[in-house]
């Protein structure tokens, strides 16, 4: 076994070491979970169904939803098209591209919302002509979108660039020179190749729109039924002392994340299968 | 390719959910009430009410919808672009502010009743079980080994109304001046381990935290405390005089005009004022204006004198300029300390 050969450390260490490292998952991953569904369950499972039903609650699921919705395949389009220009051709430019793509990493959601405000509110740059033509952006559903695109936008095209790099774009030419046309190329041979990256990218985005709380929290406006995402209503209700439809909610959110979890690591499963066959140069008639 | 097709299916279910959202509204007028962040139990009693009263009156569906925030956060988010038809505060400054950007009558506290607000409330302390350190009083507060909890006094309304008091107190007694005030509300802040972010916080750090030996807050706090946490925990005491908070309510012209809700929006206000408006008050513990209905709900407001802040500091924006401001009364006694 490979754990044998690696391990030189007296065992003593290796456990201590082990230890350390479950206790300290226990500690701040595994007890704040089970605090989440035990708060959630306090007033019993009839209390728990109440606090999702809840109008205000379902309201807050379908906005959540579909803000991912709207934001995760437009962030798919874009990143795509991103990292595409960056990893198959050669620009001016480029490593400005690449540093803008990062920048949601780097600004805090907060200020990436009070961007938003400053420039669709009423008092921003855009305001008095968006209330002109009575375009509500900033306190509004298209504000929530808004604000999720921009802090999701570095997950697909982060996944991807380093992938397609290493691809390569000989298969691409190999593709075009056949006579190809560009969607069969895009769709017969880099898709393919891209896939499990894509979805890889897609999760991690997927959980960042459902979370997102700073960016959304500036530009929603708290209407409650309206333009409260499920963060926004866990936040509310803990407020008001709520604990049992708070925590219920949180439990929806945390319930999501094990989803993600489980999706994440079957993904980077299949991407390391995968990349363990193409390396292991199979012959033909061994596949399986 | 089938763990592909999950995500596909997934986000397709959640576009057919995302169709509901722009499903049209149901109602004739849709109002939205941004309000501060702890009146959504008053409201959601209220809102259905006036929804029958003007459907009575009017025959005209209403919908309101509630915003809640920090009350500052709120007339912020008014001012950037929310919406809003009326607002309903819990401190003149943040309707000012409204005011002072045209999105609200600069005379809106004349445009109703009681000073435009149609409940008030007003500063009690909150000790342990038993009183053990035996607080009575404001100058039990500034004595030394009492650890009080109070939200911050220079950028939330439940620590601005505390301080406010506190001065006040110090005022009114024998030889109280402006120095002697700043002394007493400075020893009162020394007895602060913290200040809380809000008054939420404040009551979470006293009875979850169970730091300090006082909390200082809002009389109708004291009974959401009482149904979160239970009447056996905690006790309120009155002190002989605290401060009178009112909660300015007001129309954003701005808005209704645009939209040409007025007459809702007006009713909607004008309603709090109603008997029904007042009770419901009453059964939120705020203090209702109507004399006749403060005498039915007298066993749950104690009589207690209190002053307001024009009386005592000439409007909150004077106040505000005095103590709250940099270089005012708090930023001196913070360095201090």
């Amino acid at each position: 076994m490979s754990v044998r050969r690696a391990n030189t450390e007296p065992a003593w260490v290796r456990y201590t070491l082990l230890t350390l490292a479950f206790a300290f998952l226990a500690l701040f991953l595994g007890v704040p979970l089970a605090a989440v569904f035990a708060e959630a369950l306090r007033g019993g499972w009839e209390a728990y169904v109440n606090g999702l039903l809840d109008p205000e609650a379902r309201s807050a699921v379908t906005l959540t939803l579909a803000v991912a919705a709207i934001a995760v395949p437009l962030n798919v389009a874009f990143g795509i098209a991103a990292s595409w220009a960056i990893a198959k051709f050669e620009f001016r430019g480029k490593s400005l591209l690449i540093t803008l793509i990062d920048l949601p990493f780097a600004v805090s959601p907060v200020i990436a919302g009070l961007i938003f405000v400053l420039m669709f509110g009423a008092q921003g740059y855009f305001g008095p002509w968006l209330a002109e033509h009575d375009v509500k952006i900033v306190f509004a559903v298209p504000g929530i979108i808004l604000a999720t695109l921009f802090v999701t936008f570095p997950f697909v095209a982060r996944e991807m660039i380093p992938l397609m790099q290493a691809q390569g774009k000989d298969e691409e030419e190999a593709a075009v020179s056949l006579g190809a046309s560009g969607f069969q190329m895009f769709w017969r041979v880099t898709l393919p190749n891209i896939k499990w990256g894509l979805l890889y990218g897609v999760i991690l985005a997927n959980a960042r729109a459902m979370g997102e709380f700073g960016a959304v929290s500036v530009v929603s406006g708290h209407i409650r039924g309206e333009t409260n995402t499920l963060p926004l209503h866990v936040e509310i209700l803990y407020n008001e002392y709520n604990a049992i439809g708070a925590f219920a909610s949180a439990s929806v959110l945390a319930l999501l994340a094990l989803v993600t979890l489980v999706a994440k690591t079957l993904v980077e499963w299949r991407m390391r299968a995968e990349t363990a066959m193409l390396t292991a140069e199979l012959p033909p008639e061994k596949t399986n | 390719m089938k763990n592909a097709v999950s995500p596909v299916s997934r986000l397709f279910a959640a576009l057919l959910l995302a169709g509901g959202l722009v499903a049209p509204a149901l109602a004739d007028v849709t109002l939205l009430n941004a309000s501060y962040d702890v009146a959504r139990d008053f409201y959601k009693d209220y809102n259905p009410m006036f929804t029958k009263h003007w459907q009575a009156k009017a025959g005209e569906k209403v919908e309101v919808k509630q915003s809640h925030g920090g009350s500052s956060k709120q007339v912020r988010a008014v001012a950037d672009g929310l919406e809003a038809d009326v607002v309903t505060m819990n401190q003149a400054t943040d309707v000012d502010y409204l005011a002072d950007k045209g999105l609200v009558a600069k005379d809106y506290a004349k445009k109703f009743p009681n000073n435009a607000s149609p409940y008030t409330s007003t500063m009690v302390f909150i000790v342990r079980k038993g009183n053990p350190k035996a607080l009575k009083d404001w100058s039990d507060l500034a004595k030394s080994g009492v650890e009080v909890i109070v939200p911050h006094p220079k950028n939330t309304g439940n620590g601005r109304y505390t301080y406010l008091a506190a001065w006040g107190y110090a005022l009114k007694q024998p030889g109280g001046n402006d120095k002697s005030a700043l002394e007493f509300v400075g020893k009162i802040l020394k007895n602060a381990p913290l200040f809380a972010a809000g008054g939420r916080d404040a009551t979470t750090t006293f009875m979850q935290r169970r730091l300090g030996d006082v909390l200082v807050t809002f009389e109708s706090e004291a009974e959401l405390i009482a149904k979160e946490f239970g009447r056996g925990e905690f006790e309120v005491v009155y002190p002989s005089v605290s401060i009178l908070a009112e909660f300015p309510v007001a129309v954003v012209d701005k808005v209704v005009d645009k939209k040409g809700s007025r007459k809702q929006a007006q009713a909607y206000l004008d309603y709090l004022w109603s008997k029904e408006g007042q009770e419901n008050a009453a059964q939120n513990y705020l203090r209702p204006r109507d004399a006749e209905v403060l005498k039915k709900y007298a066993a749950q407001f104690p009589n207690i004198k209190t002053f307001s802040v024009d009386e005592v500091f000439g409007g909150w924006s004077k106040a505000a300029k005095a103590h709250f401001v940099d270089g005012g009364s708090f930023d001196q006694l913070y360095v201090q300390k």
